[in-house]
């Protein structure tokens, strides 16, 4: 369907970032905003309007819990192209044997129930299925699967914390996050050490339920994570996701929203500072399935060092069911040095011109010499003028976030990634 | 005394047609406590001799010298500059993502006087200059330059003046785009310093309305890359009255 300006339900562009939809409606069209876009980055994006390339069709298996319905990806696949299969230690291929050992603690306020539940149990599952093989491989592979349960209508004043520290090797893990409608939650999962980890995070919330999960990537260099976060909301229910990757030799996560009902609301925000050798990549779906929903997705990075490497897509999906909705996409990458390179795609599908909005962003750019020659005109030296503008940009995302203890959190990490990097 | 000395400075800027000479041998002192307005018309090289004493990378000096007390200043980079002394009031200040006003003054202070300012000495003085330049305090806790009109931005450019008191002041346009309440309110800060006399101040402008607020010690005409004619304030009059054209005729201007 084409969409119609005169039939209303589309807003106007925000100023200057969105592609103007009534103008460019046809099939694909290339993103372009960039700024010194460095070699070898690619920012590119489409706006699909039932068009043959959809979400969809580009994976390679619909999606199955079962990992004998993926093939063996050999890496010219779209979801798999940008990702170094080489390094992910067998987690794609059926190689990886869970053998490792990661530490786990998980401390939840009163009232909320921690489980260790076999595979069967119903409560598994319903967020969404794995979309590749790695996460298919993650489901079939766990042996129990956590299940963490926040009763309808309780409000958390203090967060639910989950701190996986790897110990070598390889495992797989499963979690459920049950939150009852009108429950409120912050749920927040730490990551450290040296893994090979493969495991699936679901967020199941009631009608009117909000949480917010913080999802932190802290681990050694020699670390190989993969995840896939399934959220399905809640009618009028509100999730809000807080990506933060700084750790990692290669991270690979697959953020996912769906919609039980109306009135649902997401908002998924990304950070990351990928260092030299470092792949970082982060593939975002939002399917608006259901009517009057808004999504909000904002994803920031910084590289830094050669063969660093980020990856950003985001998908958004409006079907047709799907009036009134809402949606925006942003990914924006400062590329610090040389040898750094980025992919950043963003793709935004519509099958109902009734909506209120729909847009979508990114830009990759190097340093604006005007803001150093500024700051440095002000008698700070080039590595501190540096770090303030890394620092800015980050921080910008993070006031957006609004959640002041986070915000001290993430501000005093990216003071230390800074403190240790940007020289 | 400090002294500001520039002596034959030539500099090009890189354009498609390959380096373009803008400045032709620009010969200027310039002594702590007097006032120095540039005039000339657009494109006559006022602003490049701005950038270029600040050191901005876009501008290449290919002869001449300029020296701070002795000190060769074309030798130092960006910020040791500054550091210096020598303050540049941008025309176009840029937009500072994500960093707020306060810490951005409070870095700079720190970096220009080489030790952090004492936290309650400092948010009293910031608060004052703020006053007297008629920014509300809300404006501190604002992303720099981000949104900001004009004004604002003349403003926060002034404030920054009043608060890292340099050596030597460069003003490159400051009246530009000013209201006549925001020309007033700015040339007041301007004077405010000037009356510590120990700034020297280089007043780069288009337009003589600025010079009823700030009476500048001497006035030069700036055509075609280099000073054309010196004078003292008399001189800004006869430019009110008949214009550049005599300076710009007879030869196309940079």
């Amino acid at each position: 369907m084409r969409p119609n300006p005169r039939r209303g339900g589309w807003s106007p562009p925000r100023p200057g970032k969105d592609l103007d939809l009534t103008q460019k409606a046809s099939t694909t069209t290339a993103m372009a905003e960039a700024q010194n876009l460095p070699v070898g980055s690619n920012t590119t994006g489409a706006i699909a309007v039932a068009a043959e390339s959809t979400t969809a069709t580009r994976m390679s298996a619909p999606p199955s819990f079962d990992v004998a319905d993926f093939p063996v990806p050999h890496g010219r696949e779209e979801e798999w192209r940008f990702t170094p299969l080489d390094r992910l230690k067998g987690l794609h291929d059926g190689t990886a044997q869970a053998t490792g050992t990661i530490k786990t603690d998980v401390s939840a306020p009163d009232g909320v129930t921690v489980e260790s539940v076999p595979r069967d149990d119903a409560r598994i599952g319903r967020a969404g299925k794995p979309i590749d093989r790695v996460a298919a491989q993650a489901f079939s592979s766990f042996e129990k699967a956590t299940v963490v349960t926040v009763p309808k209508e309780a409000v958390l004043t203090e967060p639910v914390t989950v701190h996986l520290h790897g110990e070598g090797g390889v495992t797989y893990g499963h979690t459920v996050f049950d939150i009852g409608a009108f429950a409120e939650a912050v749920i927040v999962i730490d990551h450290t050490g040296d893994a090979v980890r493969s495991a699936n995070v679901e967020f199941v919330l009631g009608d009117g339920a909000k949480v917010t999960f913080v999802s932190v990537q802290d681990w050694d260099d020699s670390a190989v994570h993969c995840s896939q976060h399934n959220a399905l909301i809640g009618r009028d229910a509100t999730f809000k996701s807080v990506v933060v990757t700084f750790g990692g030799g290669v991270v690979r996560l697959n953020p996912r929203v769906n919609y039980a009902g109306p009135g649902g609301e997401a908002e998924l925000y990304g950070l990351y500072f990928t260092d030299s050798g470092q792949h970082q990549e982060h593939r975002l779906m939002v399917d608006h399935d259901a009517p009057n929903c808004r999504s909000n997705v904002a994803y920031k990075g910084a590289l830094q060092g050669e063969d660093a490497h980020a990856v950003w897509i985001g998908d958004v999906l409006i079907q047709a069911a799907a009036t009134g909705t809402d949606t925006y996409e942003l990914n924006r990458n400062l590329v610090l040095t040389d040898g750094a390179r980025v992919d950043s795609v963003p793709n935004l599908e519509i099958e109902t011109g009734e909506i209120v909005g729909a847009g979508h962003a990114s830009a990759t750019g190097r340093f604006d010499d005007e803001q150093l020659f500024y700051l440095m005109a002000r008698g700070l030296p080039e590595s501190e003028a540096r770090r303030i503008v890394v620092r800015g940009f980050f921080a910008e995302l993070v006031q957006q976030i609004g959640l002041p203890e986070l915000e001290e959190r993430l501000i005093t990490k990216i003071e230390t990634e800074l403190a240790a990097s940007v020289a | 005394m400090a002294t500001l000395e520039i002596n034959d400075l030539h500099v090009t800027v890189e354009t498609d047609g390959g380096p373009t000479e803008i400045l032709r041998g620009v010969d200027l002192t310039v002594k702590q406590g007097e006032t120095h307005a540039i005039m000339g018309p657009n494109g006559s090289g006022k602003s490049t001799l701005a950038y270029s004493l600040a050191g901005h990378p876009k501008y290449t000096v290919t002869g001449g010298s300029v020296k701070l007390d002795g000190e060769d200043v074309l030798e130092m980079s960006v910020d040791e500059r500054a550091r210096a002394g020598v303050f540049l009031a941008m025309q176009y200040p840029v937009e500072v993502p994500g960093v707020s006003v306060s810490n951005f003054l409070r870095t700079s202070a720190t970096a220009i006087r080489g030790e952090a300012p004492k936290l309650r000495t400092w948010v009293k003085e910031v608060r004052e200059a703020m006053e007297r330049l008629s920014i509300d305090p809300a404006f501190a806790e604002r992303n720099v330059n981000e949104g900001f009109s004009g004004g604002e931005k003349k403003r926060h450019e002034i404030l920054q003046l009043e608060l890292l008191k340099p050596q030597f002041a460069i003003l490159d346009e400051t009246d530009s785009g000013l209201d006549v309440d925001a020309l007033r309110v700015v040339s007041e800060g301007v004077n405010r310093v000037r009356e510590g006399g120990d700034v020297g101040t280089l007043l780069i402008t288009h337009y003589t309305r600025i010079l009823r607020y700030i009476k500048p010690d001497f006035v030069h005409v700036f055509a075609k890359g280099r000073i054309a004619e010196s004078g003292g304030a008399e001189l800004a009059d006869k430019l009110e009255e008949e214009g550049y054209e005599e300076y710009v005729k007879g030869g196309a201007t940079a």
